[in-house]
């Protein structure tokens, strides 16, 4: 469905994305690993197409078998959204704050779809409900500063998925949590990808992020593609020096479960 | 026997909320030896932010004491408690946002030395600064930059250099770690580490993640709603938890033995 073929994106003289090939079907999740400026940030936008007006892009980003690179922006209005959903890292500054959630998860299905109110509020009861919020009865008129990082992070995605899109793009959408909350979130996306067949793009500078969802694995470092392939052989076997200083950052605690594996 | 560098006893922090009242902290008892790290562990809303405040004298108790190398600080008067806090220095979370960016390297790190009038000055400041740098990890000309210069690793290395220049016996570090990549985490872990060596200083290092405690703390206290749940040497907290609650955080932690979808079938 994302097929991303010798993608490089400048601003001015400086690289950020140098040649990204990729492919992501129905139902499979996608990890990015990078660190900071390792252009993950910069792909996610141009896969939205929201990349800023001082960037330069060549290459495809085929979707569907059209190019967003290269599609008008009515076009790719239609797109974001009904057909490319994104949560971000930061829920309490994603969501706006003077509106009740409720009518933020709505403002989609009211716009883009011609629901009615009612309509669009009975469906917000059931978004509700996919991303676990508790007493979702009560919640649904809450104000985003109402409720925990975790919660807001819940709502971000339903407010993602609320035009059933087919490709999630996901930019560290965990980092901002407690562990606890962390484990929560990245099974709830999890179980979208296997039920609903959603394709997520998982993007996280944390290969322990990564690996508890992810198929396939990518890496980036400076706008380069390191390797890909497999998480599990990307994990077990790195091919490259950067993979193995990015599994050796880990916590020893976490390192040490890979050794430990069946 | 050797006194105690941070001796915190049955601190409380209440704030009042409509009718009621939220216990940040209850009854919390925690002792940290000179050279040593304590790590406090626990989730958003756990009380371990107003705890750091606290032992900075930032904020006061309900009831409760905090003795810093066995002065009760909030038994001073506000004179000696400006004199006592060259003795613990803190290091917050953002990078960003706790350097100013109007100023130049050199200026923020000489900055908690504006209250010592006998603080070195001209020369011998920049000198000072310069060893901080490269005590660090830096460069000493780099306090003729100004903070975008820097990655956010290389401000938290600032950042650490400011809170040095007074020579501190205690470091509170408050989630110090947590907005940096993985592999600049290890490094600033490290560079706490030599520090504690080097310079002899105790360490309150708080935070929400296991993994970092496990790095470089000598002991750990896990705190939850107000309370420390759990606490006593990093390997037998660690290896061998004792409270249900220690045993959940270690379970949601990243795991790399269930790689992908392994736990649950796979759509074909």
């Amino acid at each position: 469905m994302l097929s991303i073929r010798n993608l490089r994106v400048t601003f001015g003289e400086r690289p950020a994305l140098n040649g990204i090939d990729l492919s992501l079907a129905r139902g499979r999740t996608l990890g990015v690993v990078g660190e900071s400026g390792s252009g993950k940030s910069v792909m996610a936008l141009a896969v939205m197409g929201l990349l800023p007006r001082t960037a330069r892009a060549t290459g495809r980003i085929g979707f569907d078998g059209r190019d967003i690179l290269t599609m008008p922006e009515r076009d790719l209005c239609a797109l974001r959204g009904n057909r490319i959903g994104m949560i971000f890292q930061e829920p309490m500054t994603a969501l706006n704050p003077a509106m009740r959630i409720g009518a933020q998860i709505a403002e989609g299905l009211i716009l883009h779809q011609g629901l009615s109110r009612r309509d669009a509020r009975a469906k917000v009861m059931h978004l509700l409900d996919m991303v676990r919020i508790p007493r979702a009865a009560e919640r649904i008129d809450s104000f985003p500063h109402e409720l925990s990082g975790g919660q807001r992070q819940r709502v971000g995605i339903a407010i993602a998925l609320a035009l059933t899109p087919d490709l999630l793009i996901a930019d560290e959408p965990t980092t901002a949590l407690d562990v606890t909350v962390q484990a929560q979130i990245l099974d709830i996306l999890d179980d979208l990808v296997a039920e609903l067949g959603i394709a997520l793009m998982l993007i996280s500078h944390d290969l322990g992020v990564i690996a508890r969802i992810a198929d396939d694995t990518l890496v980036l470092y400076r706008g380069t593609l390191i390797e890909q392939g497999p998480t599990e052989r990307v994990l077990r076997r790195p091919g490259h020096d950067y993979t193995r200083t990015l599994l050796d950052a880990l916590p020893p605690r976490v390192r040490a479960t890979l050794r430990d594996a069946p | 026997m050797t006194q105690p560098l941070l001796q915190v006893s049955r601190l409380s922090r209440h704030f009042p909320l409509g009718q009621g009242m939220v216990r940040a902290l209850d009854d919390v008892s925690l002792t940290l030896m000179p050279e040593q790290i304590l790590g406090v562990v626990g989730e958003s809303g756990s009380g371990k932010s107003t705890l750091a405040r606290i032992v900075m004298g930032l904020d006061r108790p309900t009831s409760g004491s905090v003795r810093i190398a066995g002065r009760d600080i909030f038994a001073l008067s506000p004179r000696h408690l400006r004199q006592a806090r060259r003795d613990f220095q803190m290091v917050f979370q953002d990078p960003y946002g706790s350097l100013d960016p109007r100023h130049r390297v050199g200026r923020i790190i000489a900055e908690p030395l504006h209250l010592d009038t006998t603080a070195p000055k001209g020369r011998d400041r920049r000198d000072l600064v310069g060893r901080l740098l490269r005590d660090v990890g830096l460069d000493a000309a780099d306090q003729d930059r100004f903070p975008h210069e820097f990655s956010g690793g290389q401000r938290q290395r600032i950042a650490i250099a400011r809170a040095l220049i007074t020579k501190p016996r205690l470091l509170v570090a408050d989630e110090a770690t947590s907005a940096l990549d993985l592999t600049v985490q290890k490094q600033i872990l490290r560079l706490i580490l030599d520090l504690r060596d080097e310079h002899g200083i105790g360490v309150l290092f708080i935070t929400h993640n296991l993994g970092v405690v496990d790095q470089i703390c000598d002991s750990v206290a896990v705190m939850k709603d107000g309370r420390i749940v759990e606490s006593g040497p990093m390997r037998q907290v660690m290896d061998h938890p004792a409270e249900p609650y220690t045993r959940r955080l270690l379970e949601a932690e990243p795991r790399l033995d269930v790689i992908g979808r392994k736990v649950r079938p796979k759509p074909s």
